[in-house]
């Protein structure tokens, strides 16, 4: 049993100079077989593993992650966390993962730091704010919390904002979601791997999938770089690889791998105190708890997994910044990375059983995965356990690209594809 | 961020260019007789192969023309280049 996190276990790790804390999860080789395996440690895999653990009682399944656990995406997105989506099943979805937020530090006794600052999405032309008006509306109808501000209430709510309207792109209002803000990333990689770990589940890092062993349509398990593995379910959370592990059973998804970019400053003094994002000339920020403004870029627009992603890309993101914030113009970039997003055609993910016995896809979560965290893992893992889509997922089948019911997120994903 | 020798103008910034996904994908000849699953596969379904891959660009701020590229999607390396309607010369 793990000890609990508290302030009298900091203050005891205190009087031993912090050299005695004890291990957050274990470092496990492989057992023979498993009733579950989970492809992918991050956030969204994590998650599953330790919802079916905790609420499935399955507690002879294994995570295996090919490189470190939240080194993947979970590790390199800009950690907005939003629910503002327009349609009835996208409100379904991120909303229950807002929900889980909300209590995810206490339910896993790690703190995620998840801090409710506010998400403001700005519009710059007549269209946007129509947009943005109906999103406001669509999102009330569906209880999530949301008002629309015109500039003036814009530029009160966050002032460094230049609201001229001599700027190339006007700010001409904005939307605002209070709920919504940010997370520590890391922590809710780690903050699952623990809680997960406590409860019997193997997270085997630095072990690679190479192929998926089928009996007919039915699957036996995995071959990994740790030998083989058996098991009669699988469920693959391996975002921008999603396709990868997909090809070794032949199956083909909707989705196309490209690399996301992301940049922070050097650290300054509090000076945005919420997350402002601008789709129309592609835009975000925010300020780490550090200091740093972390900063979104866009997509490439050609398929790549080599995890950096095109100069001109950033290049496009810096000059929206500060035209929008002029007060930014000295500040120094620190670092920039690019992480490998699986896109669907409607941007919205897959959550879903497949044609295949046993085998089963958490994928398509393009630009927008992180905020989905708690509640993707828990509906997927309710989706691993009964065989059956839960409700709030039902709608993210992968047959919709068969039926046509795609749910066209492309509004609400705020990052352009 | 890369180099692309276009058939038509040569070496350009990739910047000049959009990208037009996986090549190859043939339109339907007979469209009315395609099942939903067979519609799916045509429109959405993609390889999104992490290796070489046969995809189409187009040189959006040149000379405007379609052409085909075999790119590794995994180091960005381009292995050719050529016209529409050409074979590849890598199988």
């Amino acid at each position: 049993m793990k000890n609990k996190y508290s302030i009298f276990s900091l203050i005891k790790n205190a009087f031993s100079y912090h050299e005695n804390w004890q291990r957050a999860w274990k470092d496990p080789e492989p057992k023979k077989e498993y009733d579950a395996i989970i492809i992918g440690g991050g956030g969204h895999g994590l998650a599953t593993a330790f919802y079916l653990a905790k609420k499935h009682k399955m507690t002879n399944i294994a995570v295996v992650e090919k490189g470190w656990i939240g080194g993947g995406n979970t590790g390199r997105n800009t950690t907005i966390i939003r629910s503002n989506y327009l349609w009835d099943a996208s409100a379904g979805l991120y909303d229950h993962a807002l929900k889980i937020w909300e209590n995810l530090s206490q339910e896993l006794n790690y703190n995620v730091m998840f801090s409710q600052r506010g998400v403001m999405n700005l519009a710059h032309n007549l269209q946007d704010v129509r947009d943005l008006k109906r999103r406001t509306h669509a999102n009330r109808l569906n209880g999530i919390d949301a008002v629309w501000l015109n500039t003036e209430e814009v530029k009160k709510f966050c002032p460094i904002i230049n609201t001229s309207p001599d700027i190339r792109y006007p700010v001409l209002g904005g939307t605002l979601q209070r709920r919504a803000g940010t997370a520590r990333h890391d922590a809710v990689a780690w903050g699952y791997a623990r809680g997960a770990d406590a409860m019997g589940v193997d997270i085997i890092q630095n072990c690679e999938v190479k192929g998926i062993k089928r009996n007919g349509n039915v699957v036996e398990g995995i071959e990994t770089t740790k030998g083989f593995i058996k098991t009669k379910k699988i469920g693959v959370v391996a975002a921008g690889h999603s396709s990868v592990i997909a090809c070794m059973v032949d199956l083909k998804l909707p989705l196309e791998s490209k690399p996301l970019q992301a940049l922070v400053s050097e650290p300054v003094k509090p000076i945005i105190d919420t997350v402002v994002m601008s789709n129309a000339v592609h835009a975000y920020v925010s300020q780490s708890d550090k200091g740093e403004l972390v900063i979104g870029a866009g997509t490439d627009a050609y398929v790549s997994y080599t995890q950096r992603g095109s100069h001109d890309v950033v290049e496009g993101t810096l000059k929206a910044i500060l035209e929008l914030y002029p007060i930014f113009s000295r500040m120094k970039m620190l670092r920039q990375w690019g992480g490998i997003v699986d896109i669907c055609p409607d941007a919205s993910p897959i959550i879903s059983k497949t044609h295949i016995k046993g085998l089963y896809f958490n994928c398509g979560w393009g630009t927008g995965g992180f905020k989905a965290t708690p509640g993707s893992g828990d509906l997927f893992a309710h989706t691993i356990a009964n065989d059956e889509p839960h409700k709030l997922n039902a709608d993210f089948n992968i047959n919709r690209f068969v039926s046509g019911d795609l749910v066209d997120e492309h509004g609400a994903a705020a990052v352009a594809h | 961020m890369f180099l692309i020798n276009c058939p038509y103008c040569g070496e350009r910034d990739q910047s000049e260019f959009s990208a037009g996904g996986e090549a190859h994908i043939v339109r339907p000849k007979q469209p009315t007789e395609l099942s939903d699953d067979q519609w799916a596969e045509y429109l959405f379904m993609r390889k999104n192969i992490k290796g070489v891959q046969f995809e189409r660009w187009n040189h959006a701020h040149g000379c405007r023309k379609w052409f085909n590229m075999v790119r590794d999607t995994s180091n960005d390396k381009i292995h050719a280049v050529y016209k529409i309607g050409e074979k590849p010369p890598i199988n």
